[in-house]
């Protein structure tokens, strides 16, 4: 999706700007609408049993990174954006993912466990 | 020389300034929570099998403050639209939706859900005195379908004075259902709906108990990780709420009039921050409340 | 120097029409809640240079305490017991317990109070936004708001020396679960006490690092002048923009460990409290469940990258300054580009090689061991181009350019003697000994603070329109270079002795068993190195009186008195507000020192490119960073 354009300085264009908006304004009520679904779907899902606990974490985290992605592509512009700001994201993604992922891996791999 | 590129883009990077400002100022906050939510692993992972607690929190209303944060998500999305199509009344109706979903937000959880947790009880029982309580703690089925085993005691507690006051040998406890009935299968997994604590009082001697708080950050890793990580994005609500308010006032109109697209930017720079703060809440809600 | 070949000149008659616009401030907006990135600059840079003394003068009371352990100190040992409250000089004698808060605070003070205000913040503040054209900061307000929160943080932290029970004795990293209990019980305040107010004022100098990281960052990519394409950006201005990037990445993680930390000891939370703790011969009473560890993992997460945030600034000066006076452009600019990217990106994946003694397996081991080699390949690059353009240059040796070459082998030397520490196996034997002292302080202290020094001398005449006095320029520099090093290099010898680094009594009791080296034992060689740090004390005195009175009696010198091709020598010295009397446009590279064919050594950015020069230069296209 798009982003609006900016308002052009020609009123004759303004109408039909004002559409254009129009439609986003839709396409972030639908987003909104799946985003509470989704709540519930997660409030559900918490209550079946996969088997393990670790498999109710995965789908409830498979849920909520679905809805992150929801809110970072649609309302925060995500989807349509300068590739510098994809840059700096890229990064801070990595970063992230270092922080959490050799954390986890001193936990698993100490000399004395 | 005046700073430029405040309202319009730089047209290499086709981005003005604050855009580029409150995304690295986003990134930052990623790696914040990021910090927080590592350690929430690394502690739940370190925790022994059956001590990470489940289903103490009330899920109705924290799907309800979900919702609210959803909601408050799109209205300001819808604010920023509105003011891209010049329509300042509209802007302003939905921005009012946007703070009072956010004062909501934080009323239900400053008010409610966490007194609620400061006047709940547990004390830890020793292992060699397990068995003593067994009529609470229903670990004898539980052992023999492969569960883990309860070590605490909850409810509420009826005399107070026993936490400070050495003198007191038992803690009084109206028990919850779990506590109450530890034999019925349907206590092995969490309840959809809040249950209060039952009217059976269970007594329990101090000599036996390890460990007796009430639900304070203090309780236990689970709640220290809850208060902190709520608490740090309460601040985050709270201080968008007062940023919100800002724009919302007679000034934001009197910029308007000025120059609408700087207005719808600032806006857009806040609801980045916001849709933010909705997106922790996003992976807060499942992680506390759910699992 | 041929005042007119300067452009700057030109611009003298317009000065005029420049003020014109500008409605005058009252002195308290203009000169201390000032949003101009240049006076935020000096603030910062003055601030943090007081506090560079401070530090270094509480390192000054512990040498005596390692050189005459139990020995009162004279003349000001009782006074200095009075200054800091009863129980930290007791009879002129230092109390274990403040020798502990004087090397915690010493740590602190000089790195997040000293080095990197003035390294980034100042040099940053006041130079990046002349250097690329822009007529201020994106966010002059979000600036002045991060040096007052510096402010704040730097006030709670020097005010921690005076709560009941004096300031932190954790050290700088704070390790827990020492941190988490020190400083608590009978006899000290719940939040004001040492560690605690550690705490606080710690997260406001991360607000402040996060403020000015955004801003920073943002202003080079947003508002460098015309033509100034990434390629003509000065080195100077690389090595800030990877720094803010560290900043501003590195420093969360820490801040969420911060606030755990703060949890623990106010809230009796367990984040870092291993279960059945036991302290003082009682169990504590504690829910448990924590690890000490995780505080190590998130501390040194930003606290390597924090390396890097202390050295790169001081890269970026001293770039400068070489080619500045060697009079040829920066050998392998673009290698030096791109040493600095992945200096930086790697930094962020070398962390738990401060962590060899924890216990991770050899899975992490063999990780961290290999970052850590890798790392030092950009480093090494950097400071072999730093070398190789000096070569065969007309050397001019004022007072910067002495700082910026002394500079180079002192890195080297800090830089070289960590590779033994980057494999575990050696660092079992050194880890915590002197020889890590030593390492790191050849890296920051000869280092980066020389660095500082160079900067300071070499950008003075752009910031008051004079120049510091250069015979006492020399007078500071040279007692200071020999100081350091009889002060640094014994430190490696004590470090192989296994002298550790954390003795009270300096070793007095190792010296028994430990063997001479050059005729001294090790607790012996405490001696000359403290000796050697007081007199480096003393050798401070001509660079701050210099400092004071250059500022109103310098000699007054031009716009671009080194003639230099960078844009900050475009502006007028002391610059305007808003910098520029007309917005700069760069037409090249940035160190066109002795352009083959030019009548001058040296071409400005703003020098259209003519068609006389013989072998012009290729023009550097813009790569595809943005």
């Amino acid at each position: 999706m798009n982003n609006p354009p900016d308002v052009s300085p020609d009123p004759a264009e303004h109408e039909e700007y004002a559409h254009n908006v129009q439609k986003h304004v839709k396409g972030y009520l639908v987003v909104g609408a799946a985003l509470l679904a989704c709540t519930g779907i997660t409030v559900a899902l918490s209550y079946v049993d996969f088997g393990t606990r670790k498999a109710n974490i995965a789908v409830a985290m498979l849920v909520a990174m679905f809805k992150a992605g929801l809110v970072g592509a649609i309302f925060m512009h995500l989807a349509a954006e300068k590739r510098l700001i994809y840059r700096v994201l890229v990064f801070t993604g990595f970063f992230v993912l270092v922080l959490f992922w050799l954390t986890y891996l001193h936990w698993y791999d100490p000399v004395s466990r | 020389m005046e700073i430029p590129y405040t309202i319009s883009n730089r047209p290499d990077t086709g981005l003005w300034n604050a855009k580029i400002g409150i995304w690295l100022f986003l990134a930052s906050e990623v790696m914040l929570f990021g910090g927080l939510f590592s350690a929430y692993i690394f502690l739940r992972l370190d925790a022994p099998a059956g001590v990470w607690p489940h289903g103490l929190l009330n899920v109705p209303v924290g799907t309800m403050n979900t919702a609210i944060l959803i909601l408050s998500s799109v209205t300001v999305v819808l604010a920023w639209a509105s003011l891209k199509m010049r329509r300042y009344r509209a802007y302003w109706w939905y921005m009012l939706v946007t703070i009072l979903c956010g004062i909501i937000f934080l009323v239900v959880k400053l008010a409610y859900e966490w007194p609620q947790k400061f006047d709940h009880f547990g004390a830890y029982i020793k292992p060699e005195a397990l068995e003593k309580y067994e009529r609470y703690l229903g670990n004898h089925r539980l052992a023999e379908k492969g569960l883990p085993l309860r070590v605490e005691i909850t409810g509420h507690l009826h005399n107070h004075e026993a936490l400070a006051d050495p003198n007191i040998k038992e803690y009084e406890i109206g028990l919850d259902p779990v506590n109450a009935d530890p034999s019925n299968p349907a206590m092995d997994r969490p309840h959809f709906l809040y249950v209060p604590p039952t009217d059976k009082v269970g007594t329990i001697e101090k000599a036996d108990v390890e460990r007796a708080t009430m639900f304070l950050p203090t309780h236990s890793t689970y709640f220290a990780t809850y208060f902190t990580i709520t608490g740090l994005h309460g601040l985050h609500v709270f201080g968008g709420v007062v940023v919100f308010i800002y724009m919302w006032l007679p000034v934001s109109k009197r910029l308007y009039q000025r120059n609408p697209e700087h207005l719808a930017n600032r806006v857009e720079v806040c609801g980045l921050f916001w849709h933010f703060v909705d997106l922790v809440w996003i992976f807060v809600f499942p992680l506390f409340y759910l699992l | 120097m041929d005042a007119s070949a300067s452009p700057a000149t030109d611009h003298a008659s317009h000065s005029h029409d420049a003020e014109h616009g500008h409605h005058e401030l009252g002195f308290w907006r203009k000169y201390v809640f000032s949003t101009d990135h240049k006076v935020i600059g000096i603030q910062y840079g003055i601030c943090g240079l007081i506090f560079l003394f401070m530090g270094f003068s509480l390192m000054m009371l512990m040498r005596f305490q390692l050189a005459y352990p139990g020995h009162a100190l004279p003349l000001i040992g009782s006074a200095l017991g009075h200054f800091f409250g009863p129980g930290s000089m007791p009879e002129g004698k230092m109390a274990p317990e403040f020798y502990n808060s004087l090397g915690a605070m010493h740590g602190t003070i000089m790195i997040f109070l000293g080095v990197v205000p003035v390294a980034f913040a100042a040099f940053g503040n006041f130079v990046v936004p002349l250097q690329i054209g822009a007529p201020d900061m994106t966010f002059p307000k979000i600036n002045a708001a991060s040096f007052w929160a510096f402010f704040v943080g730097a006030v709670i932290m020097v005010a921690s020396f005076f709560v009941p029970g004096g300031a932190a004795k954790g050290g700088w990293t704070s390790y827990t679960p020492l941190a988490d209990i020190a400083d608590t019980g009978p006899g000290f305040h719940p939040i004001f006490n040492g560690q605690t107010m550690w705490i606080l004022g710690f997260i406001f100098l991360i607000t402040s690092s996060l403020l000015g990281a955004v801003n920073f960052i943002t202003t080079i990519i947003q508002l460098r002048a015309k033509g100034l394409t990434w390629m003509r950006l000065p080195f100077f201005v690389w090595c800030q923009f990877v720094t803010a990037f560290l900043l501003l990445l590195a420093f969360p993680p820490l801040e969420a460990a911060l606030v755990m930390q703060l949890m623990d000891r106010v809230a009796a939370t367990s984040f870092f409290l291993p279960t059945g703790l036991v302290v003082n011969g009682a169990a504590m009473h504690i829910s448990g469940g924590g690890s000490s560890i995780l505080w190590q993992h998130l501390f040194w997460f930003l606290g390597h990258p924090e390396v890097y945030v202390l050295i790169l600034p001081a890269f970026g000066i001293v770039s400068e300054i070489l080619a500045n006076n060697s009079r040829k452009p920066l050998w392998g600019y673009k290698s030096l580009v791109f040493s600095v990217l992945v200096l930086g990106f790697l930094s962020f994946v070398v962390w738990a090689h401060h962590m060899w003694l924890t216990g991770m397996g050899s899975t992490v081991s063999a990780f961290f061991q290999t970052t850590t080699v890798l790392i030092s390949i950009p480093s090494v690059i950097i400071l072999s181009a730093f070398f190789i353009s000096l070569w065969g240059g007309s050397i001019r040796f004022n007072v910067p350019m002495l700082f910026a070459t002394a500079f180079l082998p002192m890195f080297g030397i800090g830089g070289l003697t960590g590779i033994p520490l980057a494999f575990n196996s050696a660092d079992l034997y050194l880890h915590d000994t002197y020889y890590v002292i030593a390492h790191f302080h050849y890296i920051v202290a000869p280092g980066t603070i020389f660095g500082l020094f160079a900067g300071v001398y070499y950008w003075f005449p752009k910031a008051t329109g004079r120049s510091m006095n250069e015979f006492w320029g020399k007078v500071h520099f040279w007692p200071s270079f020999v100081c350091m090093n009889i002060i640094f290099l014994p430190m490696f010898l004590q470090g192989m002795l296994n002298m550790h680094r954390r003795w009270y009594d300096g070793g007095q009791g190792w010296n028994l068993a430990g063997e001479k080296v050059w005729g001294l034992s090790g607790f012996e060689w405490n001696t000359p190195i403290s000796w050697a740090a007081w007199t480096m004390g003393v050798a401070q005195i001509p660079f701050i009186i210099n400092f004071f009175w250059s500022i109103k009696h310098g000699k007054k010198v031009s716009d671009n008195p080194w003639d230099a091709t960078t844009l900050e020598w475009l502006a007028p010295s002391p610059p305007p507000h808003g910098n520029f009397l007309e917005a700069p446009v760069a037409y090249r590279g940035p160190y066109e020192y002795s352009l083959p064919g030019s009548s001058k050594d040296f071409t400005m950015q703003n020098e259209p490119i003519e068609s006389t020069e013989r072998t012009p230069r290729k023009v550097e296209g813009e790569p595809a960073l943005v």
